[in-house]
């Protein structure tokens, strides 16, 4: 694990280095991405000039519901996000190469053309999230401190299975890059909004069969000392790294699988 | 150093068959081979385009999993494995880079150390020779995107060298290189072989590549191997013709002698051809006396007329 942190590392780092070829180009996009990530904070904002609730959620709730997914979505994306490149890999034959080298190509494919840019979407969901935190009205107990940090965790490790998972049909399905980004890019949207705008029958798809409820949306309920619209457990509020975890186990599994039968090229 | 046994693999492919419907067929790329190869040997490894080579490369890399068969690649199991085997073997498609585009020589091969944790003192003396071996000074700081072909082929293989492998598999290593890099390449793998002592096994199209450094040769053709042997029992094993060229004084009909037949005339210049059971000098003898010979001259079959017979007839001379 150590080991994998410290390769990662090391793979990020030298790509860094090669964008840093370009340091004003880096600069550049860099800023695209965090200006165009800040759009949607104003089409928040407008929504709520026209309304005071949002599925029953205030201002400041929905702002901290979007910015804790938002910070686990883009934590995600930064570090895992180019695993979506799978597909390429696998139709060029350049899989092979990255197979031949002694570290896991999940590895090798998540640092690819790593780029600072990537952080752009940090800073206005960052600072979403500092907002957000200063205007609830919640009565800050220990705990509620603790779910905090907790809940971003969580909801990057749902993400990272997710996106594990969407790479991972791309190996029985070459071209099959848009069907998996509707999972991980339409799981980021989905989750940014109170899950209970969406309705009973479709929350609870998102509890049973694509859990995407436990990226923020249980342990918000609990932070915001909210009630289950579907009158669940309070286990279920602090259910999210078991949900990940059993996602984790399918991601590996589908991953190797996909492993076994790549066919590489015929040149 | 290399075990095969009995390994296949089989791809499905699926091909149109009509607006609609797609048929499903299986190709057998390799059909049940068995090879070894010990460590320290230099095998070469032929066939015609479509054989199955790289096919077989892909397996002993573990980059294919067999559909039957066991494989081992230095005790190890290579697509259970694969990442252990990786640590201890070098591969180099000719094909493909191995190399990050964007950046320089030198810091591909500084990544190639990290990943292969490899000690910076080791690597900065094996560096050094390779960049003395292989010629590499005058591109060590060159964007991989910049270099010739024969650059990168030549980085390719100090990238793969950077972790001091036990076996080194090429895949078409000479693929596209000048007569120089190609004899700065040939010597570089004889030096590898003989002085560390690196089991290669490479396929190549370039039969100059076989007769001058391989000792062992295995053929494969249509997934089968057809050929195991050395390089010298190949000749003697295959049946071609060698060649007679009669210069006569002036201009003839086809020569008529028993034993040979005449495949090219040009003016006063004859080709036969002498099947590889009959005795060349009882056909010379007769040539020489019964026409008005100027000049006579007897060619043996090159490593390139045993292969193309090897790979039009296949004829499996399995040891
Ligand atoms: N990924 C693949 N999918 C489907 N068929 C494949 C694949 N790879 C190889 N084949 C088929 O398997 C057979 C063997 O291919 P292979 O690449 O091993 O040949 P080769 O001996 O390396 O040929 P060449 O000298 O042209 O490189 C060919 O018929 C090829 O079409
Ligand atoms: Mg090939």
């Amino acid at each position: 694990m150590v080991e994998a942190v410290r390769t990662y590392v090391l793979l990020a780092g030298t790509w860094m280095r090669s964008a840093a070829q370009y340091p004003a180009s880096m600069v550049m996009l860099l800023l695209t991405q965090a200006v165009s990530s800040s759009l949607d904070l104003v089409a928040i904002l407008i929504m709520f000039a026209h309304t005071p609730r949002l599925g029953g959620f205030s201002l400041a709730e929905v702002m901290f519901l979007y910015s804790t997914s938002g910070l686990s979505f883009s934590l995600a994306d930064i570090t895992l996000g180019t695993v979506e490149r799978l597909g390429e890999h696998i139709r060029k034959g350049t899989l092979d190469t990255v197979l031949l080298r002694p570290v896991s190509p999940l590895l090798q494919i998540a640092t690819e053309d790593f780029n600072p840019r990537r952080l752009g979407k940090l800073i206005p969901t960052g600072t979403m999230f500092v907002v957000a935190l200063t205007r609830l009205d919640v009565h800050w107990t220990p705990v509620r401190v603790a779910v905090l940090p907790l809940m971003v965790a969580g909801g990057l490790w749902i993400f990272w299975a997710l996106w594990v998972l969407s790479a991972a049909w791309q190996f029985a399905v070459v071209d099959g890059k848009q069907a998996g980004n509707s999972i991980t890019y339409g799981g980021g949207f989905l989750t940014q909004y109170p899950l209970s705008i969406y309705g009973r029958d479709v929350l609870r798809g998102l509890t049973w069969v694509l859990p995407l409820a436990f990226v923020n949306w249980e342990p918000a309920l609990y932070v915001l000392d909210r009630p289950d619209p579907l009158g669940l457990p309070v286990f279920f509020r602090f259910a999210s790294p078991l949900v990940a975890a059993a996602l984790s186990v399918l991601a590996a599994l589908a991953w190797r699988g996909g492993l076994r039968r790549y066919q590489s090229t015929g040149s | 150093m290399i075990e095969v046994d009995e390994v296949a693999k089989s791809f499905a492919v699926r091909r149109r068959a009509g607006l609609l419907r797609r048929s499903r067929t299986l190709v057998d790329a390799v059909d049940r081979i068995s090879f070894t190869v010990a460590a320290g040997e230099f095998v070469g490894y032929l066939g015609p385009n479509g054989a199955g080579k790289s096919t077989t490369i892909k397996m002993l890399t573990g980059i294919l999993t067999p559909s039957s068969g066991r494989i081992r690649v230095a005790g190890l199991d290579p697509a259970r494995q694969r990442t252990a085997l990786a640590r201890r073997i070098g591969v180099v498609f000719g094909q493909r880079t191995t190399l990050w585009w964007d950046l320089p020589l030198r810091d591909s091969l500084t990544l190639v150390r990290h990943l292969y944790r490899v000690e910076r003192s080791v690597h900065r003396a094996r560096l050094a020779e390779l960049t003395e071996l292989l010629d590499l000074g005058s591109f060590l700081d060159t964007p991989v995107r910049q270099l010739s072909l024969g650059q990168r082929m030549r980085g390719d293989l100090a990238a793969a060298l950077v972790h001091d492998p036990e076996l080194l598999v090429l895949d078409e290593p000479t693929i596209g290189l000048d007569v120089i890099s190609k004899a700065t390449v040939r010597a570089f793998l004889t030096r590898l072989n003989e002085e560390q002592g690196t089991t290669i096994l490479l396929t190549t199209h370039d039969l100059g590549d076989v007769e001058r450094l391989c000792r062992r040769v295995m053929v494969i053709d249509h997934g089968q191997l057809t050929y195991d042997g050395s390089v010298q029992r190949l000749r003697e094993t295959v049946d071609v013709d060698r060649l007679l060229i009669v210069d006569l004084a002036a201009s003839a009909p086809p020569i008529e002698v028993d034993g040979a037949r005449v495949v090219r005339t040009d003016g006063p210049r004859q080709w036969l051809a002498i099947p590889s059971d009959v005795n060349a000098a009882a056909v010379v003898a007769a040539v020489a006396s019964r026409y008005e010979v100027e000049d006579i001259s007897l060619r043996e079959p090159g490593i390139e007329d045993v292969i193309t017979r090897l790979y039009r007839t296949g004829v499996p001379t399995r040891s």
